[in-house]
């Protein structure tokens, strides 16, 4: 058992629900009982989709369970093939009808539908939302797709090499976006304007908006880009071993990715990517380099989220606007590989786990400047009073924006500026904090002024937030405190040196607190006075 | 098209008018018992809830709460995995461990439900003796409760009826009886529940508690006489353990709009002994203000056709009102479950051509619905949006459940809450 006060995934039958709505002619059938219909609030309320998913469910209830709730099932199949008239469905199981065992597949099967019906074994107690979609998409790619299993991938290479007319344009498909996933509607209409300017035909974009038949097209194209991993590498990979198609490796998020990305695309699409490359016109970038943004120079980022999104982000952070990533981690344990190599760039340790409280702690720990992460890291951040700003699923109804906003390409670079640049504290602002701390207004208690929280009422709340905050970092230095053999650093500080350390701004002041901890320890000093203080600041630099 | 023919029949009702209850089964479109978790932790604010269930039930509660950001939430799951399916003794084993670790996080916690789930109950774990257990443990620290929360056993509300129950249930048996008193079941908000404090104070009825208590420690009274009065519509279990003590329910309409207020008040009243002069003098202010709140929104409101899908059981309380008092036209009352019992009061007001349904098939429902073309339809966060894409007016019914709505100051509110949804469909059809 596991204690979770929020889970970064949901279960794996939420992530064939997200295959099954992203479609247009798709059906779900799920065993499941009554209660299971919540995830219908994610695509109508959090996703605003203006249809129902296509999912039927069989919400048997506690009076069912002593009857035929295989039964249930086959009719619930039935109904919805004569209702809805898919062009193909999909069957399986929730968590619950999981442990009652009535192998949606087979009955299925015995109904002997004249669509495919293609049978989901997601286990629940095991797997998460990514695993689940991922594992419906391929499922459902190798189930529409017909494979001529007497030719070799190069063959079938070979046989489209030359059924290609003179003059056709190089093509690919776009895999991986999915309803429900973070900001997928914008970043599929950034990267097909990229690849559409580039000279590239987009065939087949799936599971978004794709059709029964547009899957079953998805080997005629050239190669395929594998836009979120979590998704559409499985997939991507099998295609790759049955058709030879290659796919892309390179999530173009931040401005150098992006151009990377068009690199990659232009090798496998033989095209020369020069000209896309002149014609971008960097804002970001100029944004970043402009010096109204130096004052973001190191400052502390805590990353966490899925694995492709927290790779991605963490090298905009240090590359493009000059943060120093102090901690990373993902709850994509399937990519933890991946992860711990990107964490070795900045010489940090990968944290993977989908323990909420885990990374609570770790944020209480590092007491960074900012938190880019997930809903999740949210409630952390407001626990312990530090901005933030989201970057990746789970998240919730206004991360599902009306508004254009893509995290990919040269446009998501400029919304990944603005978004993650806000929570924090302007330039002017933060220098005349540092220099007068008593004004009645800003407050190096209160939040940045241009967040709005300047009513007396307003202020009260973060002074309270900006407490426990306190509390919080107390809580991770007692932590740290073990490891210096049982003594309790809190308890060396005398009055004056504390009331020195309460000058610096909120914002660095546990860092100041650790390191000054850290260096009465090693220095053998049983009591931080100011001197201590300045000489740990000297010590460690800012 | 008239899908109503083939809905089975179930006796007609037995109040004297002849309103035909139907019976429905098939998919059901409402949520589990776990979801009054997210208004019961706001009620009774030193507890915790820990439901025992899987990765499923923790998305259903953060999907729902998790738009909040909380700072420390009182809600968290216990999330069962593989290794605890493999055997029983050793998921009893794995509780206690996390039990122990949420109460050292939090030791402010003053009362712990262990809530049930569909996976929990399958297994077939036993969460009642899970709580006896650790109610040792923690004897002196916090009490341990547990209750079904699973969507095979509940719907919606009824989450808040096995709560409450298991709140009675710790209460022991009374020996002797106490003095006479009158219990309020059902959460109510605080506000509501202040108003309601005064105007029993103004009629002279002494001796009022509401029951769940906002906070753990307060003591409930319940023995053979105390008189209580629900609240609200959904509590039969509750209502049969406060029974079991010996307590006496005075059967009264619900305290939903002007009428039924007054209908609810009077029945205490009447057992109280209260004269008519004395409860008229107390209620006609309150009744005349009401009015004028109400008459706002009757313009928006009379003649509209209104349909509800099931959800709390408060759709035949409010079908009441809306007709009774605000002159709409009610096509069809779904509710999950209906306590003919609970409800006497309330059929008995309802329009003679009233068609209630009980359970659902939420396809055949939609038919329905979209035949019928109520102008306005009480229904779901997962039929909203889609019915108002299809050009229908909803109204998403979980709000009810989450605002002020009961007592004389809130009959406007509550009106306004139909009213507000026709309203903006005109304004920006406009």
């Amino acid at each position: 058992m596991q204690l979770t006060l929020w889970t970064y995934e949901g279960p794996p039958h939420i992530g064939a629900m997200r295959i099954a709505t992203s479609m247009t002619d798709l059906h779900y059938v799920l065993h499941s009982p009554q209660g299971d219909t919540y995830a219908d609030l994610l695509f109508t309320m959090i996703g605003r989709s203006r249809k129902r998913p296509p999912v039927t469910y069989t919400t048997f209830q506690a009076r069912d369970l002593g009857g035929d709730t295989a039964q249930l099932f086959q009719d619930s199949v039935n109904d919805a093939y004569q209702r809805f008239k898919p062009k193909a469905m999909i069957v399986g199981a929730s968590c619950t009808a999981e442990l009652i065992q009535d192998d949606p597949g087979g009955l299925a099967r015995a109904l002997s539908l004249p669509i495919p019906v293609i049978p989901l074994e997601l286990p629940s107690y095991q797997k998460k939302e990514n695993w689940g979609a991922s594992e419906t998409f391929y499922h459902i790619v190798r189930g529409l797709v017909s494979v001529d299993k007497s030719i070799s991938a190069q063959q079938y290479q070979e046989k489209l090499a030359a059924s290609k007319q003179e003059g056709q344009n190089p093509s690919c498909n776009i895999l991986g976006a999915t309803a429900l996933g973070f900001r997928n509607r914008d970043d599929v209409q950034e990267i097909r304007g990229l690849l559409e300017s580039m000279g590239i035909e987009v065939r087949v974009v799936a599971p978004l908006n794709a059709s029964v038949a547009d899957l079953s097209k998805i080997p005629e194209a050239d190669f395929n880009v594998s836009l979120y991993p979590e998704i559409s590498q499985l997939t991507c990979t099998w295609l790759n071993k049955t058709f030879g198609q290659p796919f892309t490796k390179i999530i173009p998020i931040g401005t150098k990715a992006t151009k990377v990305f068009i690199e990659e695309v232009a090798q496998l699409a033989n095209l020369n990517p020069e000209t896309t490359l002149e014609n971008q016109e960097e804002r970001a970038r100029w944004y970043a380099k402009s010096v109204d943004s130096t004052y973001l120079t190191d400052k502390r980022v805590f990353i966490f989220g899925d694995a492709s999104h927290v790779i991605a982000v963490a090298k905009v952070a240090a590359e493009e606007i000059g943060f120093k990533v102090v901690g990373l981690g993902t709850y994509s344990r399937e990519f933890a590989r991946e992860v711990r190599e990107a964490a070795k760039l900045y010489d940090v340790e990968a944290l993977i786990t989908d323990d909420y409280l885990e990374v609570e702690q770790k944020v209480a720990e590092l007491s960074p400047d900012l938190v880019l992460g997930t809903q999740m890291e949210r409630h952390i951040a407001k626990r312990l009073g530090i901005p933030c700003a989201v970057i990746s699923a789970p998240v919730h109804v206004q991360d599902f924006p009306a508004r254009y906003s893509p995290q990919m390409g040269f446009e998501g670079a400029n919304v990944l500026f603005d978004t993650w640049i806000h929570p924090l504290m302007m330039g002017l602002e933060e220098h005349l904090i540092m220099m007068f701390r008593d004004d009645f207004e800003f407050s190096a208690k209160a939040a940045p002024s241009h967040l709005g929280h300047g009513s007396s009422s307003a202020k009260e709340h973060t002074l309270a937030v900006t407490q426990t905050s306190d509390a919080a970092v107390a809580q991770a230095t007692q932590v740290n405190a073990e490891l210096f053999n049982g003594a309790n650093p809190a308890n060396l500080w005398d009055a004056a040196a504390e009331k020195e350390l309460g000058k610096i701004p909120f914002f660095v002041r546990g860092k100041a607190r650790r390191n000054t901890e850290k260096f009465a320890v090693e220095h053998g000093i049983s009591q931080i006075t100011i001197e201590t203080l300045y000489d740990a600041k000297a010590h460690y630099g800012r | 098209m008239n899908a109503i023919v083939d809905l089975p029949k179930d006796q007609i009702s037995s109040v004297g008018k002849n309103i035909p209850i139907y019976k429905e089964r098939g998919q059901r479109e409402v949520f589990c018992g776990l979801t009054g978790i997210i208004w019961l932790h706001r009620k009774i604010q030193d507890a915790f809830f820990l439901v025992v269930g899987s990765r499923t039930c923790a998305h259903l509660v953060q999907s729902a709460a998790g738009v909040m950001i909380f700072a420390e939430p009182r809600f968290a799951t216990a999330i069962i995995d593989d290794r605890d399916l493999a055997g029983i003794a050793d998921a009893h084993e794995e509780l206690d461990r996390v039990v122990k670790s949420l109460l050292t996080r939090r030791p402010d916690i003053k009362m712990l439900f262990l809530v049930g789930s569909c996976p929990s109950e399958v297994i077939k774990l036993d969460l009642s003796r899970a709580a006896q257990r650790l109610n040792k443990e923690f004897l002196n620290q916090c009490r341990i409760l547990s209750y079904s929360g699973s969507g095979i056993e509940t719907t919606f509300t009824q989450g808040e009826d096995a709560c409450l129950a298991s709140l009675v249930n710790e209460i022991p048996k009374p020996v002797v009886a106490g003095e006479k008193n009158l219990l309020i079941v059902g959460c109510l908000p605080d506000v509501v529940e202040d108003q309601f404090q005064r105007l029993f104070a103004d009629l002279g009825i002494e001796r009022v508690s509401f029951f769940p208590p906002r906070n753990s420690q307060q003591k409930i009274e319940i023995h053979s006489n105390t008189q209580y009065l629900l609240a609200q519509p959904f509590l039969a279990d509750t209502a049969r353990f406060i029974e079991e003590r010996g307590a006496k329910r005075i059967s009264a309409p619900f305290p939903f709009g002007i009428g039924g207020t007054t209908a609810w008040l009077k029945a205490a009243a009447n057992q109280w002994g209260v004269t008519v002069a004395h409860f008229d003098k107390v209620t006609q202010p309150k009744i005349e203000r009401a009015q004028k709140g109400l008459a706002h929104y009757l313009p928006m409101l009379e003649n509209k056709r209104i349909s509800f899908f099931p959800d709390s059981q408060l759709e035949i309380p409010l079908a009441r009102f809306l007709s009774q008092e605000c002159g709409m036209k009610v096509l069809e009352i779904g509710t999950p479950y209906l306590h003919k019992q609970h409800l006497e009061a309330e059929l008995e007001l309802l329009p003679e051509n009233s068609r209630i349904v009980e359970g659902q098939d939420v396809e055949k429902q939609l038919d329905r619905c979209r035949s019928d073309k109520p102008d306005i339809v009480v229904c779901g966060l997962g039929l909203a949006n889609p019915l108002e894409a299809e050009g229908i007016t909803t109204k998403w019914s979980i709000e009810l459940v989450f605002s002020p709505v009961h007592g004389y100051e809130q009959a406007a509110d509550l009106a306004e809450l139909f009213a507000r949804p026709l309203n903006r469909s005109i304004r920006l059809a406009a």
